[in-house]
């Protein structure tokens, strides 16, 4: 019995551990985040509160928690309280199977990431009962459009996922990391495996690209924002929210794009690989390493993160029928070409071996 | 073991009352939500079970698409309640006949698995989760090995159940001006738009 005991407190500081890190880069990520907008339009950004105002979203924290949580009178006050909570919850917990340094992933199971992708597609529940909750036509109108938006990208995020999962021979976020090591050139986005499976780079690099587009679609971002579309629907789904709720909303949306970005970094750039051959990481202590890893694990999901950060300030917003359409209509049965290809080009190049 | 224990004994109570607040919940989408639960719950008894590929399954098929679907339907809906409720006490004995029949049918499968009558001779997919083969490789190789023809058939007749669908909803509309992607996309200021220059106080004739 004391062995269980150790093991739940050893699992429940872990977690800890993570959640706290992970909360600390969120806070740092927003204010990224309005550094780089502010900066793409010649603007200063925050930087008033702490040096170089990287104190503010910890100020916007202390504003949001103080102030007045008002339900409005029609709302379903349950499910309206439960929302927020949902989102964050899952936000917060897919990160348990993510692979952020060799041997640090609180939990790593089989079907890791399964796991990530049902985690990702519940994410709508909170947006959705938010909206319906709040018992307005705007925050309805946004729940019923991030509803169509996620469900319909989530089909070509599964199939790209289902693209790595053939390369890789795995579910398990371990194992898909560590069959790109050794160098760039075996990264995913690369075909995953250098010479033999070089030619692939002509269907795994637009994989990658797809990915990250529906990962855009997926976290709400701009350019596809229209839940929250200010020129149509005030805030969306949003518009109902205040305080402490909000803030949870705004705090799972955040999580979710640092979510996708180290996913998109775990899925094709090779996770907490270096881009170079690592075998002096042999000599290395155990902890060592594992530093190492993380270092290059949270490089790369800045570096996408950054991306989708330009994206967002460069991209003028989608128009709902186009998105719809590039969805279905072009990421759809491109991805299911893809997923042909690749199963394909295994086989084919297995029979011989 | 104990957490085992604990953990089963919340999510399958968590099922049962989730299951129950389906069918006693006044508001539909509330019912939809009760719904939600006992199917994460049920996965949650899935991993429980050591089969985490079902369970992944069960939340990514019919918690993250069906019954989103089934929450889009139910908050569009204008349900009648009243109305609902009308037909409750005539179709009772109907629906206990079924309840009951339903609930014998359940017994007696559970004690066939449990006393292992009926099962006896079909031990495979117990037997593949303990030789090291994880259980998503087991489900593929019994889907897509050995009973692969079956499962194709399966497919056929999703795909004419998926045509006929559409064929029953497809309507062509005559005189819809539909948008031509290509052309919208290639437009370019010369083709979009003219320059002129009018003379002061004649404006342009168009």
């Amino acid at each position: 019995m004391p062995e269980a005991v150790i093991w739940t407190l050893l699992t429940v500081a872990h977690i800890l551990a993570i959640t706290v890190v992970l909360l600390l880069t969120i806070a740092f990520i927003i204010y990224g985040d309005r550094k780089i907008f502010a900066g793409v339009q010649a603007r200063k950004g925050p930087n008033v509160v702490g040096p170089f105002g990287l104190l503010q979203s910890f100020a916007d924290l202390g504003k949001f928690l103080i102030k007045e949580l008002i339900i409005p009178a029609g709302a379903d006050k349950a499910v309206y309280l439960l929302a927020p909570i949902i989102s964050v919850t899952l936000a917060l917990g897919a990160w348990a199977v993510m692979p952020i340094a060799p041997g640090w992933s609180v939990s790593n199971i089989n079907v890791g990431i399964l796991y990530l992708f049902a985690v990702s597609s519940l994410g709508v529940y909170g947006i959705i009962m938010g909206g319906w909750a709040s018992n307005s036509k705007y925050p309805f109108l946004g729940a019923l459009r991030s509803a169509a938006q996620m469900v319909s990208y989530e089909v070509s995020i599964g199939f790209v996922i289902i693209t790595v999962i053939l390369l890789a021979g795995s579910m398990n976020l371990n194992v898909i990391t560590e069959k790109q090591a050794g160098g760039f050139w075996n990264w995913n986005m690369f075909g995953g495996g250098f010479p033999h499976n070089l030619p692939l780079i002509l269907i795994m690099f637009p994989m990658g690209v797809i990915f990250f587009i529906s990962g855009l679609a997926e976290t709400n971002r701009p350019p596809f924002d229209l839940p929250e579309a200010e020129s149509e629907l005030v805030a969306g789904y949003a518009v109902e929210y205040g305080s402490t709720p909000y803030m949870l909303f705004y705090l799972a949306e955040t999580a979710n794009i640092v979510l996708m970005s180290g996913l998109m970094a775990v899925l094709f750039l090779g996770g907490w690989h270096a881009p170079w051959p690592e075998g002096y990481l042999a000599s290395w202590p155990n902890w060592l390493a594992s530093l190492h890893g993380l270092v290059f694990y949270a490089l790369k999901t800045f570096a996408v993160f950054f991306m989708n950060a330009m994206v967002r300030s460069i991209v003028p917003r989608y128009r709902y029928d186009q998105l719809m359409r590039l969805g279905w209509k072009v990421f759809l049965p491109t991805s299911l070409v893809a997923v042909f290809v690749v199963s394909g080009w295994l086989i084919y190049t297995r029979v011989g071996a | 073991m104990a957490l085992q224990a604990i953990a089963f004994y919340v999510m399958a109570a968590a099922t049962v009352i989730a299951g129950f607040c389906v069918v006693s919940a006044r508001n539909p989408v509330h019912s939809v939500l009760w719904l939600i639960l006992s199917f994460f719950s049920a996965a949650g008894l899935f991993v429980l079970l050591g089969a985490e590929f079902l369970a992944m399954l069960l939340v990514v098929v019919y918690v993250g698409a069906v019954a989103v679907l089934f929450l889009f339907v139910v908050m569009m809906l204008d349900v009648d309640f009243a109305a609902l409720r009308q037909g409750f006490a005539r179709y009772m004995p109907l629906g206990l006949l079924v309840a009951m029949f339903l609930a014998a049918e359940m017994v007696m499968v559970s004690t066939a698995v449990a006393s292992r009558g009926a099962a006896k001779g079909n031990d495979a997919p117990m037997a593949a989760a303990h030789s090291g083969v994880t259980n998503a490789e087991a489900i593929g190789r019994v889907l897509y090995t050995d009973y692969v023809y079956f499962f194709q058939a399966a497919g056929l007749v999703l795909l004419v159940a998926m045509i006929g669908a559409i064929v029953l909803t497809l309507r062509h509309k005559p005189g819809v001006r539909r948008q031509i992607i290509m052309n919208q996309v290639l437009r370019t200021p010369k083709s979009g738009m003219t320059l002129v220059n009018p003379k002061v106080g004649e404006g342009i004739d168009a």
